[in-house]
């Protein structure tokens, strides 16, 4: 049944549509006839978690609401929670920067209130959609061994897509107010970004400056803690307690969620329009923001392509922002490390895989930009430049980010351990080699502002990335600790690269 | 009309050029454009224009055929084909975190032009095309006529001798697709090759030396306005039929014959 067009509820049936499409179109890369496949994939993966959960959270279905429980609970809550406000960033700033049919909407003579408010409500479930194929599975087995007061859970979900949706509104808008719309694109990514990393980190330093390692249950269950969490009626455990099943806790909980939401979309949606008006003034209002370039610079094609991948990576707030998130997760190691030196501990050995992961994982999103991510492929392709030339320079400009990025903390290293820094350096060599291999194997032709979607392109090209970038890492880790013990891991990790490359497509050259 | 060059000087050479995707796109196509001619190549949509021009720019493999430009074989050796030709499509291939001199610096390292001499052409060329007071802005927020004429300027800072365009003046305001045609009929008057697709017919009316006319793949009538006429049967001289009244008889005679 179709409501009456311009109704808020005929709006959310259009974004409604809109979502599912979007959603079938990115698992199935476009091409409807995958559908079985990736529900069966689906299918399988929701099976497999379960089993997962079963082994990792059956044992604990009848536990007690005490302190230390509350505790690890409220922790997960808390960092599932802060990702989905980072998220929720993010979807609420494309809301008001990205113009697709916000340009119509706007033209028409519909209330622009409406479409923020479906809108916004569509973030917030969309928030709680994606929580839950994780979460899921483990509410599930919580459910079948410890009963239904663990349904609650799936409540606590809603209630945290709710709040950290109203608090992303907040936020957002707030940053409209006080740097203007012109500066909050960036500044609510990077804020976004931050926020994402800022529980882990947090954590992680904590637990560094605390105990030396780099694990977040060592703080957490630490007596410091213990002594100074609130007491156990406090309102603090409410959404832990709603996880349990506790009546009033959850109806609570969900209350105020759902208040919050509909008091951000009450006040803001009015002054959604001006808002996006505001937003869309942005790049027609951009003048002169390119350095004054005073003198064209010798270079080869090469040099000229590496330059070029340069200067754009460090121009894109939001390139900027999506590696920041991944060099955000250096600090912990990076303090890690200094504290080593003070302590004369054999800590550092915990760098080498957190270094090597993330050094193939940084490899790997630069490589799709320098390689996939052209926006002028044809300038570059009509070019009397051999196309082994081009891809070269590309991959040497990834590299040489690469190098800039972690040669400090592998020289850093080697004053505290010369061998760690011998098999750091080679991990990073190795994992950030293997990453852009694959992404090279598996290029396509897209614009970079497409960064955010890349794994759609190719299933296998994302978990061979993920599942080499992780190999690499244990590889590294066995090897600091025994070399001739790293084959077995590193026969793994090659294997996944070999699998990659046997399955990545052989399209024919132009 | 200006004088052409002699008929075996030319700049492209197309010999039984074949291109298939789901169907034959370009099928045993020939064609030959003299040195310092603007050729206009018109055709329905879906005839094959496109795919024709990004196998003479080096975009496309062909199936079959060859490739000649400026008698150098495109197909053997396209490094050095490409080095004297330039590609221009109707979404302007342009970086919108570079600013247009930055974009020009690149394209210039790209064909290896010597900086001086780079630059030298690049403020000229900004000029020409009232460019300059954007020189250092990012194009990001330029209009769609702004970032043509940047992608144009990119063209022709390497001055190429062939210069390939397809539909270049898609979208461009009045006073954009006038500066446009005026670069470009400098350069055919400075010698250069022009060969372009166009749905816009006054214009390859107005402008081209010799009109193509291409429909699935093959090249149904190719000669000036006068020739197109009279195989279309529609008169000839002042009074005779619009290019438009000649193309859309070439190609229902086409269709028919099909």
């Amino acid at each position: 049944m179709t409501a009456q067009p311009g109704t808020a509820v005929w709006f959310a049936q259009h974004e409604t549509r809109l979502v599912w499409r979007d959603w079938i179109s990115m698992m199935t890369a476009g091409r409807r006839e995958r559908l079985r496949r990736v529900t069966i994939a689906i299918v399988l993966f929701v099976a497999f978690m379960h089993v997962v959960a079963d082994w990792s959270v059956g044992p604990y279905a009848d536990a007690v609401p005490d302190r230390q429980t509350l505790i690890a609970i409220t922790a997960s809550i808390l960092l599932s929670w802060l990702l989905m406000v980072s998220q929720a960033m993010e979807s609420i700033t494309r809301a008001f920067y990205s113009r697709s049919d916000l340009d119509l909407i706007l033209a028409s003579p519909v209330t622009a209130d409406r479409v923020f408010a479906v809108r916004v409500a569509t973030i917030a479930a969309a928030m709680a959609m994606m929580a839950l194929p994780l979460a899921g599975p483990f509410i599930d087995i919580l459910v079948l061994r410890g009963g239904w007061r663990w349904l609650g859970a799936y409540g606590v979900i809603l209630a945290m897509g709710a709040t950290a949706t109203a608090l992303a509104v907040g936020l957002t808008v707030a940053l409209f107010r006080l740097i203007g719309a012109e500066r909050t694109r960036l500044v609510a990514q990077v804020v976004a970004a931050a926020i994402g990393a800022a529980f882990v980190i947090g954590l992680q330093l904590a637990a560094i400056l605390s105990y030396g390692t780099l694990s977040r249950a060592a703080l957490l269950q630490s007596d410091v803690v213990l002594t100074h969490a609130p007491e156990l009626g406090s309102l603090f455990w409410w959404p832990a307690r709603a996880s349990f099943g506790d009546g009033e806790a959850l109806a609570g909980v969900l209350a105020v969620s759902f208040l919050l939401l509909a008091a951000a979309i009450v006040l803001v949606a009015p002054r959604f329009g001006e808002y996006a008006v505001a937003a869309a003034g942005v790049s027609h209002a951009r003048t002169a923001q390119g350095r004054r370039l005073t003198a064209f610079k010798k270079a080869s094609p090469q040099s000229a392509l590496r330059r070029k991948e340069w200067l754009l990576l460090r121009r894109d707030p939001w390139l900027v922002s999506q590696t920041l998130m991944q060099m955000l997760y250096l600090i912990p190691p990076a303090v890690l490390l200094s504290r080593s030196f003070e302590n004369g501990d054999g800590a550092y050995r915990l760098l080498v895989p957190v270094l090597v992961m993330a050094a193939g994982q940084l490899a790997g999103g630069l490589a799709w930009l320098a390689i996939s991510g052209e926006d002028a492929p044809d300038l570059v392709a009509s070019a009397p430049v051999p196309k082994n030339f081009i891809m070269k320079a590309k991959i040497e400009a990834v590299i040489a980010v690469i190098a800039v990025v972690f040669a400090p903390l592998v020289v850093a290293l080697a004053f505290a351990s010369p061998w760690h820094a011998v098999v750091t350096a080679a991990g990073i060599i190795v994992a950030a080699t293997a990453a852009t291999s694959i992404q090279f194997w598996f290029r396509t032709q897209a614009k970079r502002s497409l960064f955010r979607r890349r794994q759609v392109s190719s299933r296998v090209a994302t978990f061979a990335e993920a599942f080499s970038s992780i190999g690499w890492a244990a590889t590294a880790a066995v090897a600091a600790a025994s070399l001739p013990l790293a084959i077995a891991p590193g026969l793994m990790a090659f294997a996944v690269v070999a699998g990659a490359w046997f399955m990545a497509p052989r399209a024919p050259d132009a | 009309m200006k004088p052409v060059a002699p008929i075996d000087q030319f700049a492209l050479e197309l010999r039984g050029l074949v291109k298939c995707f789901d169907r034959p796109a370009v099928d045993g196509l020939d064609l030959n454009v003299r040195a310092g001619e603007f050729y206009a190549l018109l055709g329905p949509n879906g005839a094959g224009k496109t795919t024709t021009l990004r196998m003479i720019a080096g975009l496309l493999r062909p199936d079959a055929g060859t490739i000649r430009v400026a008698g150098i074989d495109a197909l053997a050796d396209p490094a050095a084909a490409k080095q004297i030709m330039a590609w221009i499509s109707d979404e302007p291939m342009i970086y919108d975190k570079l600013t247009p001199l930055e974009f020009l610096e690149f394209v210039a390292g790209l064909w290896g032009v010597e900086p001086a001499l780079a630059q030298a052409r690049a403020r000229d060329l900004l000029a020409w095309l009232d460019l300059m007071p954007h020189a250092d802005e990012r194009c990001e927020g330029f209009s769609k006529g702004m970032r043509q004429k940047v992608a144009l300027a990119g063209a022709l800072v390497h001055d190429p001798r062939v210069i390939i365009l397809d539909e270049p003046l898609t979208g461009l305001d009045a006073g954009s697709a006038r500066q446009v045609k005026s670069v470009l009929r400098e350069r055919v008057d400075a010698g250069g090759t022009i060969v372009m697709t166009t749905h816009i017919l006054e214009v390859a009316e107005r402008m081209a030396d010799r009109i193509g006319v291409i429909a699935h793949g093959k090249l149904i009538a190719e000669g000036t306005l006068e020739e197109l006429r009279l195989a279309a049967g529609q008169g000839s001289g002042a009074g005779g039929a619009t290019l438009e009244d000649t193309f859309l008889a070439l190609v229902a005679e086409q269709a028919q014959a099909a």
